[in-house]
């Protein structure tokens, strides 16, 4: 074997990966969302856990999360390619081969599952395993390219984390962590809504079926106005629920009003007056949205952390 | 292409590896932790006793 075959049978490459690019393949952003929530699923439960296992609970819960983040980019690798917003993710931009994303994502799976049920209960590591087949075969490989919908349906996946955090300390479920999994789902279309409505040409490109595209912009406006009325009644309503109490309702009031305004001035933009002020409208509801989730969540966990000194709850 | 010592695909190399092994070292640590959390809880019973209950 000659040098020159040494050379040519080599991996080496100018721009390979380095420790960080896999680490985006795990989308670290929608990472640091399910840690959050599935943290506040876990201690809101009215079981104490013990921190070890605690840790490791939202630990693989969030593995199991960036495991889908990375199948995610494996199959859509075509159209990230397309979107302005994510053409400079790890396999678009050449730094990791898609087939390295697809084994990282199975690996971590299989990793995250077992060690979530042998760390908690085999019930949590089954809703772990049945939330990373709703987002990578139901939503990415299925409903994602077919349907307008998409995005509601994504919703449930990123819902589940609360919902696993709950279920991995009690073992069983109740109505409060299904309260926070429709918290998370009935937030996430207009969250994404507006970001398609000020992101404009990205899911036209990519040939998305995105409701701006299918139903018109006008469309998404009132859908996002219609999400935002449902979604105010839930999460006022969750004041009054197990997790709820008088800090959660007072940042629920407060944040729903802003939430309703923000859509509801959506809802009376055209085209001409979103693009005569670059979308600032738009840009801040989807700002708002980030806050919002975060605050609830936030309330939930203020309420459940004063429970034991006789504060919290109602 | 031409690599010498200092070339940053090294440096990339080096840190890829340093990362998985950090990576797998702290799995070693949070693995033991969680097993000593298990055998030391209230709940805890080896598999032979649970059999012998039953």
């Amino acid at each position: 074997m000659s040098d020159a075959s040494i050379n040519a049978s080599s991996t080496s490459r100018e721009d390979e990966a380095s420790f960080g690019d896999y680490f985006a393949l795990l989308k670290p952003r929608v990472m640091s969302l399910v840690v959050f929530t599935a943290f506040v699923g876990l201690l809101a439960a009215p079981v104490g856990v013990h921190p070890v296992i605690g840790f490791c609970a939202v630990l693989f819960i969030a593995i199991g999360g960036g495991a889908s983040g990375a199948l995610n980019m494996w199959w859509d690798a075509d159209i990230d390619r397309v979107m302005k917003r994510t053409k400079s993710r790890p396999i678009p931009a050449g730094k990791v081969e898609a087939g390295e994303a697809l084994s990282l994502g199975l690996a971590l799976s299989g990793l995250s599952v077992i060690m979530l049920a042998l760390a908690t209960n085999v019930l949590a590591g089954a809703f772990l395993a049945f939330t990373i087949f709703f987002y990578v075969v139901v939503y990415t490989m299925w409903l994602k390219r077919v349907t307008p919908q998409n995005i509601v349906i994504g919703g449930a996946a990123g819902a589940f984390p609360p919902v696993i955090g709950w279920i991995a300390a009690t073992g069983s479920m109740s109505v409060e962590p299904w309260l926070m999994f429709a918290l998370t789902f009935m937030w996430t279309p207009p969250h994404f809504w507006a970001l398609a409505l000020f992101m404009r040409s990205d899911y036209d490109d990519a040939g998305v079926p995105m409701l701006t595209v299918t139903h018109g912009r006008r469309s998404t406006r009132v859908h996002i106005l219609v999400y935002t009325i449902l979604l105010a009644v839930l999460a006022v309503g969750t004041a009054f629920s197990g997790i709820g109490g008088p800090i959660y309702l007072a940042v629920s009031v407060v944040m729903n009003a802003l939430f309703l305004l923000g859509a509801w001035k959506i809802s009376r933009r055209n085209e001409d007056n979103s693009e005569a002020d670059n979308f600032k409208a738009e840009r801040g509801f989807f700002k708002l949205s980030l806050l919002y989730l975060f605050l609830h969540f936030g309330a939930i966990l203020v309420e459940a952390s004063l429970k034991p000194y006789g504060l919290g709850g109602w | 292409m031409a690599l010498n010592k200092e070339h940053d695909l090294h440096k990339r190399r080096f840190g890829r590896n340093m990362g998985v092994g950090l990576l797998l070292g702290s799995f070693v640590v949070l693995v033991l932790a969680l097993t000593m959390v298990k055998v030391t809880s209230n709940g805890f019973q080896f598999p032979q006793e649970q059999g012998a209950q039953d």
